[in-house]
Parts: C-alpha cells; sequence; structure tokens
C-alpha cells in the first residue's frame, strides 16, 4: 500500500512523543540554564595556577620555567620571570612569576600547558561562564585572577588531585631520604 | 531567437546558506529548474593550517588537527599521530590501540548519525531525525568528555599511545551505550528507510559512476556505494583491525538512497567492532616509553600515513628536516577530493536536488578549506 | 613490485624519461622516483594504464628556498717558503625550486603507495609542470591549490584559477618567504 513506510514512520513519532511522558530516556530536553545537567570529572575549559596554603604570593607553585608559556600552540600565556628569589611554602628560594598572563579569547584549552609543567603548578579549571562586558582587558587574566588554592583543585578535580598528591609525597620522601644519610653504618 | 538565453539563470547559492554545509558557495546556471553547469567556491573558512603547524612544534599541531574535520576530532588526532609515528619510528603499545579503535568507531557512529539527520534536514523533515540522531550523538560526546576532558576538541592522541588511559567504569559505559544503539538504530530505521518520500528524493538522483569515482579520487562511503571494495580499514589494516570481523557494505547504484544506506550499514558495523573491542582490550601501559613529551626531533626524511576517517581517506604528509617543526606538513582531505565530483553529479538534476547531493557527500568546512 | 622496477618498466617504456630514485631516510621507507618535466605526462599515463595505478590520492606542493652551502676544504700552499695547509671556505649557493608529490595508489590491486616528483626549475620565472590532471581527475583541485598557494602553474589544467585565496590576490601564502600584511592593515588602508 502507498504510504506504509511514512505511517511506519508517524508511528515511530507517536511512540517518541507519547513515550516522553511515560519513560524518563525518551525525555532528553534540559531546561539550561534553570536545570544543569552534572559535569564529568575530567572535564577542562581554562587554566588556573593553584598555590599552597592561605598566601597566593607566596605559596604558589608556578617559578617562572616558561615551558608552558613556549608549549603553548596558539601562544597565549606571557610570562616574565622575576630578577630576585623569594622563599616559597616550603621555605625555599625560588625566582617567581612577575608577569602571568592569560589571554581567555586566545586559550583553545587544549590542555598542553598542565601535561608539560614540571611542577604541578597549572591546572585546568571547568567552569566555561566566562564572558565579560569589559572589552578592553577584560579577557587577560593577570597573576591574580589565575591563582586559585589546592583545596580548588582537590573540590573540581578529585581523584586527579589524589594521584598528585600521592605522586608529590612520594618525590618529598625520596628527597628527605637523599638529604639525610643512612645512620646504620655508625 | 533568444528564447532559450531567456531562461538561462546564474545563482549564487552563496556562503550563508542553511543546506550548504558550512560556509560554501556553489555557481549554478539553471535553465528553468534544470542545472547546466556548477562551479564550487570555497575558502571561506581557509585559517591556513598548514603553515601554523610549520611554525609550531610536532606536539602543538595536534591541538590544530582537532578543528580541521571539527565533527571527528579523535580520528584526526589519528591520523596525524600514525604519520608522526612513522616519521620517527615510534611503537604503539596494545592496550592504545585498542583505546584508539574503540574511540575512533565511537567518532564513526556519532559522525554517520549527524550525516544521516542532517541529510534528512536538508530534504526538510525539519530537525526530527536531526534530533533523534543527536540524543544519541549527546551520549558518545559525553563519553569523549569523561575520557579526554573536551566533548568535541579532544586532544587525546599522543605520538605513541594515548594521553590518559580510560577506567573500568568508562568501558561499562561505552558497553551500555553500544547495547543500546542497536535499538537505536531499528527506530531509525522504521522512521527513515521505508519512507516514500525519501526514497522517491534520493533513488535515482545524483548518481555517480564506478569509473568516475576512482579516477576523481572520492574515498569513504560515496566510493563503496558506487560498488568499489576499497576500505582502508582492510586494504591497509593499520592499528589493530585485522582482529576484528566485520563486513564492507557496498552499494549498487551509487546514488543518494545507496550513499543514505552506506551510513546506517556502517553504523552497525562499527557495532560490532565495539563490542570485540571492548571484550578484548587487555590491560597494560598506553605510551611507548621511548616517546618524549616535549622536544621531538624526527630525523630527516618523510612520511605519508592515511586512515579511514568517517568522511573518506584522511591522509597526513610529513616532511622533516631535523627540527623540531615539520618542514612540510600537508593534510589530504577528504571532503574536497569528494567534491571534485559535484558537478558531475548535478549536470541534469533539479536544483532542489543539489542540495540532496551535497547533504550525502557529507563535508566539514573545516578540512576542505583548513 | 618494488620502487625499481616501476623505475625500469618507465625507462624502457618511455624513451627519453629520466627517472631517479631518491632515497627516504626516516623509518618509513617510502622512498620515491624523480620525474623530469619533459616526459611527466607519457610517464603517468604508462603508470595509470600498465601498472594500474588508478588512484591518485594526495598532490602536494613544496618549496625549497635557495641555500648556500659552506664547505671548509684544506689547501696546501707555499707560505714564506713552508708547506702549509691553509682553510678555505668555498661557499656554493644551491638554486632553489618548487617541487610537487603525487602519491599514487591502485584501488583494483591494493598496491602501496608510489612516489613519484617533479621539479620546477626555479622559484621566480621557470614555474611551468605538466598537469596529471587530465590522467587522474583527484588532481584537479589539488593542482589548483598548489598554483593558488605555491605558484606553480600546470600546463593542460582544464581551469587553472585561484581557490582558496580571493581572486584578486597577488602573492602566494605557503612560499617559506612570505610576508603576512600587517595587522593593522585596514586601519591603514582606512587612512589613505
Amino acid at each position: 500500500m502507498l504510504g506504509l513506510g511514512i505511517l511506519k514512520g508517524l508511528v515511530e513519532t507517536a511512540r517518541n512523543f507519547l513515550g516522553s511522558y511515560i519513560d524518563k530516556e525518551r525525555l532528553v530536553t534540559v531546561q539550561f540554564p534553570e536545570e544543569r545537567l552534572p559535569v564529568a570529572e575530567a572535564a577542562r575549559n581554562f587554566p588556573f595556577l593553584i598555590y599552597d596554603g592561605v598566601d597566593p604570593e607566596q605559596g604558589l607553585r608556578c617559578v617562572a620555567c616558561q615551558i608552558c608559556e613556549k608549549e603553548c600552540p596558539p601562544r597565549c600565556i606571557t610570562i616574565e620571570k622575576s630578577k630576585d628569589k623569594k622563599p616559597d611554602f616550603v621555605g625555599k628560594q625560588q625566582f617567581y612569576p612577575a608577569v602571568f598572563d592569560i589571554d581567555v579569547s586566545v586559550c583553545m584549552s587544549c590542555q598542553i600547558c598542565v601535561e608539560v609543567c614540571p611542577f604541578d603548578a597549572i591546572r585546568m579549571d571547568n567552569e566555561f561562564e566566562l564572558s565579560t562586558t569589559d572589552r578592553f582587558g577584560g579577557l587577560l587574566w593577570t597573576k591574580e585572577k589565575l591563582a586559585r588554592p589546592n583545596e580548588h583543585y582537590e573540590a573540581i578535580h578529585p581523584t586527579e588531585a589524589a594521584e598528585v598528591e600521592a605522586r608529590r609525597a612520594e618525590e618529598k620522601a625520596q628527597a628527605d631520604a637523599k638529604k639525610q644519610p643512612s645512620t646504620v653504618t655508625q | 531567437m533568444t528564447q532559450v538565453a531567456e531562461d538561462i539563470m546564474e545563482i549564487s547559492m552563496g556562503p550563508q546558506h542553511p543546506s550548504t554545509h558550512g560556509v560554501f558557495r556553489m555557481d549554478v546556471r539553471l535553465e528553468g529548474e534544470r542545472v547546466l553547469r556548477l562551479k564550487p567556491v570555497f575558502g571561506y573558512l581557509h585559517r591556513n593550517h598548514e603553515k601554523i603547524a610549520e611554525s609550531a612544534s610536532y606536539l602543538a599541531a595536534i591541538p590544530y588537527t582537532d578543528r580541521l574535520d571539527y565533527l571527528c576530532s579523535m580520528t584526526n588526532n589519528w591520523g596525524y599521530t600514525l604519520a608522526v609515528e612513522k616519521l620517527a619510528g615510534l611503537a604503539v603499545p596494545e592496550r592504545a590501540e585498542y583505546i584508539r579503535v574503540i574511540v575512533a568507531e565511537l567518532t564513526r557512529l556519532q559522525n554517520h548519525a549527524g550525516m544521516v539527520g542532517f541529510l534528512l534536514q536538508d530534504m526538510g523533515a525539519s530537525g526530527t531525525p536531526l534530533m533523534y540522531a543527536f540524543t544519541q550523538r549527546e551520549k558518545v560526546l559525553d563519553l569523549f568528555e569523561e575520557l579526554s576532558g573536551a566533548r568535541m576538541m579532544c586532544n587525546y592522541m599522543r605520538f605513541g599511545g594515548v594521553r590518559v588511559d580510560c577506567s573500568q567504569q568508562w568501558l561499562e559505559a561505552t558497553a551500555r551505550l553500544v547495547g543500546a544503539f542497536g535499538g537505536f538504530l531499528d527506530e531509525f530505521e522504521q522512521l527513515l528507510t521505508g519512507n516514500e518520500i525519501l526514497m522517491a528524493r534520493t533513488q535515482g538522483v545524483g548518481v555517480l559512476p564506478r569509473e568516475l569515482a576512482i579516477n576523481a579520487g572520492v574515498t569513504g562511503p560515496g566510493l563503496r556505494a558506487s560498488g568499489v571494495n576499497y576500505d582502508l580499514r582492510k586494504v591497509d589494516r593499520y592499528g589493530v583491525y585485522e582482529r576484528f570481523q566485520f563486513r564492507v557494505p557496498l552499494g549498487e547504484h551509487g546514488d543518494v538512497f545507496d550513499r543514505y544506506m552506506m551510513r546506517v550499514l556502517e553504523m552497525r558495523e562499527s557495532l560490532k567492532i565495539l563490542e570485540q573491542a571492548l571484550r578484548d582490550i587487555p590491560g597494560g601501559a598506553i605510551m611507548d616509553p621511548k616517546a618524549k613529551l616535549r622536544g621531538l626531533r624526527p630525523k630527516v626524511g618523510e612520511a605519508y600515513a592515511r586512515i579511514e576517517s568517517p568522511k573518506g581517506e584522511l591522509g597526513f604528509y610529513l616532511i622533516s628536516d631535523g627540527s623540531p617543526n615539520p618542514y612540510r606538513y600537508r593534510v589530504r582531505p577528504p571532503s574536497l577530493i569528494n567534491l571534485t565530483v559535484l558537478e558531475d553529479m548535478c549536470l541534469g538534476q533539479n536544483i532542489a536536488d543539489v542540495v540532496v547531493i551535497l547533504g550525502s557527500i557529507d563535508i566539514v568546512m573545516g578540512e576542505v578549506d583548513r | 613490485m618494488t620502487l625499481e622496477e616501476i623505475r625500469s618498466r618507465l625507462q624502457s617504456g618511455v624513451p627519453g624519461c629520466q627517472v631517479e630514485l631518491v632515497v627516504n631516510g626516516s623509518p618509513s621507507g617510502q622512498n620515491s622516483l624523480l620525474l623530469d618535466r619533459d616526459h611527466g605526462l607519457a610517464a603517468a599515463t604508462l603508470l595509470c594504464d600498465q601498472i594500474q595505478l588508478d588512484f591518485c590520492s594526495n598532490v602536494t606542493a613544496v618549496d625549497w628556498p635557495d641555500r648556500e652551502k659552506t664547505d671548509k676544504v684544506k689547501t696546501k700552499q707555499m707560505v714564506d717558503g713552508e708547506e702549509k695547509e691553509i682553510e678555505h671556505t668555498i661557499k656554493t649557493r644551491i638554486p632553489g625550486f618548487l617541487e610537487v608529490v603525487y602519491h599514487l595508489f591502485s584501488m583494483t590491486k591494493h598496491l602501496g603507495p608510489v612516489v613519484i616528483r617533479m621539479r620546477t626549475g626555479n622559484r621566480s620565472d621557470d614555474v611551468t609542470l605538466p598537469s596529471l590532471t587530465p590522467i587522474w581527475r583527484s588532481a584537479e583541485f589539488q593542482e589548483r591549490e598548489a598554483f593558488d598557494l605555491y605558484g606553480v602553474v600546470f600546463e593542460g589544467h582544464p581551469d587553472l584559477r585561484r581557490i582558496l585565496m580571493w581572486d584578486g590576490f597577488t602573492d602566494y601564502p605557503m612560499r617559506k618567504d612570505y610576508v603576512p600584511p600587517p595587522d593593522d592593515e585596514l586601519e591603514r588602508l582606512r587612512e589613505q
């Protein structure tokens, strides 16, 4: 019969439409922004700098090695190394970034800066509502705006943060064991 | 007598058009409604990706390859990393190869579902099949987000393996998706394949003869719809594809309906590959231990590698001169080469069929223009 | 069929054709054949008809700018009655050229990549090459792109015009010595 294919198609559309009243699987629309889906743990959008402790200046893990600046594909990171050294969170004298700017409009969230950082100083945030009305400089984020405490990182990426903490604790234990010679041979 | 000349009209189906799959222009000469000549014009999305890659390092070019065929970023990454691995002589561990196959077949699923949806929308179905396809595509993109961090611009593969390992929960979620996808395909086919309007608009329209398809370098589902058995997963046997049992569907007539059925049948074959890969994936490392992340300097030489992306044969040609940047980086875009025969397929057809034929070739302008 | 066999078939099949084997240094092992310009079309016809390489997959243009090679040569000379070895630096100028690389496959026989290359005379006025579009239609758009972005003129191409850049554009963007317009080009044009 001519039209049987169309009728079968209409049965399919009716099944989806009426089924959306009964079956949760068929009702796929999420009424954004009132209703939001949970964000996956690994989701990434824009980088941020980590600091340990409570002081964003002193606890900043970044030592301005400029590796992320070199590897960034669109070159959106600008770093100026400081001329002097200041004590960091554990008291060691380190260089620090006098200027650390990331241009939000250029960054493409590729995460290469995170992969190449040897000090776990830069990680990816998952906030995507970053628009601003400030046309001149609102999208150039400086060091103050980029710094977030380590607790923030643990809150948004718990499993990753646990692995990073375990690795850093192991590295610290190995470094401490090298500094103190074994006293068994006395 | 200028009677015939009065009927001839040259229109430009301009770059801003809801059915041209991106910023794409066609200069069409019509007599009444029949097409006499059709010249495609593109370059509106030309970002000179090849020159950017020449000034960036090998690692920094990977996020740029995501943006070539922006719907299928995982397979673009795989093509590029395969070329660099051939150039530098890196080996990939087994678990990474299985993960690559899994994400590539998931990419194929979501691409073909989207293509069928967009084709139906071009025909006037106002988005209903498109939205049904997109519910499944959203599930695949959610899996990509859990695995690599981003839904579309995944930046997932590295030279010598993949970037992060997939967890057991991710594999189980993928297995649930694959199990439910077959039911979705049955419903989708009930809606579409027997539909008389679809059949009347696509059967016999835009026929591509076999010899022209081979000579013009058409690859992918468009080539197989014309009856040529050439699937790079079976011919080149790259990755671990030779361990999987799957068939290659072939078409008889080479018209739009055959190209539509190609996508549906290939989705079913991808489900078979996914079931086998998820069952057999081994444990182990995911990166080659000799591969370094930064500062890759391959020896002087060149390499050409190609994969079966959902659009066709995606090839990468790299020439290295020993420095950290490639000397010449070339993308062989399947959508651009498939467009060579657009004029041949549209001659003598009505203007309404031009949109349907263009939709069946499945182009993405990010790849055509680079 | 190895590359040497193809080379000997070409040399016997196309009289006067000079075919050179270019060895590839990388682990990929994809060596290529360098054809001369005058017999390119005949050689390609032989490759398509007799060896059945019916699928031209990729057409790439490469820019090799002029290079200066410095060699340090030690020669013996008489200086103040003594024989000494003096080092001279000899600079030779290697002229640049544009190169077009074709990757050929066979769909009917599933043959692997056969790579052929052709080189122009120099980069300024002697930039013509024979077009292989009459043999493989897939080269049509790719040769137009090589013309657009590198300036290689293909003789025998049915429709050679710019494909990616706009029609009034006058430079060749992918060449190594291309200087992009300054970022404030639009403001400067407006001031004029």
